[in-house]
């Protein structure tokens, strides 16, 4: 109990006193996640549309595939993504092993199969709604695809943030690909991965409720834009 | 309206994608350094780095893993530099053709802790191997770090010379965690077991709860740290003159002063032993 008090009077001195380690680190957190979400969300929504908006044989088995890949473990997306980006391995000659680079490349192909398979049933859901109107308006099937992702934004933007939420809360995969190198790749996850190995718990803990609040604040941020958008159009 | 709104979130994901190159840009020397647990854990690094930095303008970027996994990492190339607690499989990675020349570092020393119970009737047993075969006739629990560590390897060593198979036991009161030594630390704490742990590692050690240290002393405990380069013949991008100035700075007079000096709670964590001239 001792341990749960101490560990809210740290996190909240940690805040206060505006600790530039703690900065730079939550900084890094966000800048790679939301980059890795950014560029999930490019290949995830156009998948998801394009499965909503298009019938070609295997359709199915891709929408199954997505909704089962939701579920990749963080780690073997990181042994993946290490041997891959190893000196040793195919892209070794890049050199972006232990780089904030690797770590957003392994959360993109962490979140991409989420970001797919909930946009295509957000979309899916729109499109029966939209169907006959699309069709008394003779949409080619790409001009469907645009108008389908329009429309669907609000929706869309849900999806993104359960993406942000499984990127920035992961370390299986970050650790291996970024090597939680101090001052370089060292983010909250596995910040909290390490002081928890020292024993420190209490800090751990800390930046646990830290990271916690961050994530309260990105929510509550785009539910913000996202009820002042809605009402610009509606009102 | 639609366009706007368009136009305004790609600006918004360009800026933020110009934010975050701008972090790139700012390129400086510095190698990667695959080294293991205890020395990260022990907060040395954090102290020699930035006397390191403030020689030669070097960053180094230490990843702390396991000893066998910084030992396959290297082998892969990814990497400049190791600094890991396994003189024999040091020497084949060295003979194998991954690395240069291995030189001595810093020593310290391993120990069993337990808990204040005692249950194996351990305390004092300076003997390590007797110590092992009362764990192992009390069927105490000990748990086993499992992840082919330096101090895993050490471990296994010392229960082959003790005439134990450990593996007959596993699962039962032989628990292989897997994990690194502080997690390892955290898990015994938490089951009341017995496990070999490195005394730098143990003496920054925040969670020690119920344990304490049970035996030790033992010469066969010695714990031996070695530096070496990444063969640059095998692996082209290895930062050669970067990586040797940090070599020869960790086994020179510097280096050797800042290891010593390095205390945590009072007491010296590292004893350096490079050997005196080294080039």
């Amino acid at each position: 109990m001792g341990d749960f008090a101490q560990a809210f009077q740290i996190a909240f001195n940690l805040l206060w006193s505006m600790d530039l380690e703690l900065y730079s680190i939550v900084y890094l957190s966000l800048k790679v996640s939301i980059s890795a979400v950014l560029i999930s969300c490019a290949i995830g929504f156009v998948i998801g549309a394009a499965l909503t908006v298009f019938r070609f044989p295997g359709r199915r088995f891709l929408l199954i595939l997505f909704n089962a890949l939701m579920g990749l473990p963080p780690v073997v997306v990181g042994l993946m993504v290490y041997m891959v980006l190893s000196r040793a391995g195919p892209l070794g000659v890049l050199g972006l092993l232990y780089t904030p680079t690797a770590m957003i490349v392994a959360q993109t192909v962490l979140i991409t199969p989420l970001v797919a398979a909930l946009s295509a049933q957000v979309l899916q859901e729109l499109h029966l709604e939209y169907d006959e109107f699309f069709r008394s308006l003779q949409l080619s099937a790409r001009e469907k695809l645009m108008a389908l992702l329009w429309e669907g934004r609000f929706g869309l933007v849900t999806v993104g943030l359960a993406g942000f939420g499984r990127a920035i809360s992961e370390v299986g995969a970050v650790m291996i690909v970024g090597g939680n190198i101090n001052h370089m790749t060292r983010i909250m996850t596995t910040a909290i991965a390490l002081e928890t190995s020292k024993g420190t718990l209490a800090l751990a803990l800390a930046l646990g409720i830290i990271l916690i609040v961050i994530s309260l604040l990105v929510n509550t941020s785009v539910a913000l834009i996202r009820a002042k958008a809605r009402e610009a159009i509606y009102a | 309206m639609s366009k706007r709104t368009i136009g305004f979130v790609g600006g918004l994901v360009w800026v933020w994608l110009a934010l975050t190159s701008i972090a790139h840009a700012g390129e400086q020397k510095s190698i990667i350094v695959q080294s293991t647990t205890s020395t990260q854990n022990s907060g040395l690094f954090d102290f020699i780095l930035p006397r390191f930095k403030k020689h030669s303008g070097i960053t180094v970027n230490v990843v702390a893993v396991g000893t066998g996994q910084a030992l396959k990492n290297g082998r892969n190339g990814d990497g400049d530099v190791l600094l890991v607690h396994a003189k024999s499989d040091e020497k084949k990675f060295v003979s194998d053709g991954y690395g240069v020349k291995r030189f001595d570092v810093m020593y310290n020393d391993f120990m069993i802790v337990g808990p204040r119970e005692d249950p194996a009737d351990l305390a004092g047993e300076k003997n390590i191997i007797a110590a092992l075969r009362k764990i192992s006739a009390a069927k105490a629990v000990f748990t086993s770090r499992g992840d082919d560590s330096g101090t895993n390897k050490k471990e296994r060593q010392l229960w082959k010379q003790a005439g134990i198979d450990v593996a007959n036991s596993s699962g039962s009161w032989y628990r292989e965690t897997g994990s690194g030594m502080g997690a390892t630390l955290n898990i015994a704490a938490g089951m009341n077991a017995y496990t070999l742990t490195d005394r730098a590692t143990w003496i920054v050690f925040n969670n020690k709860g119920n344990l304490k240290i049970m035996s030790e002393g033992d010469k066969r405990l010695f714990n031996q740290y070695g530096v070496l380069l990444i063969n640059p013949e095998r692996h082209k991008h290895v930062k050669l003159l970067q990586g040797q100035t940090f070599i020869r700075w960790l086994t020179g007079a510097k280096g050797q002063a800042a290891i010593a000096s390095y205390k945590q709670k009072g007491k010296q964590l590292f004893f350096p032993n490079a050997p005196s001239m080294t080039h």
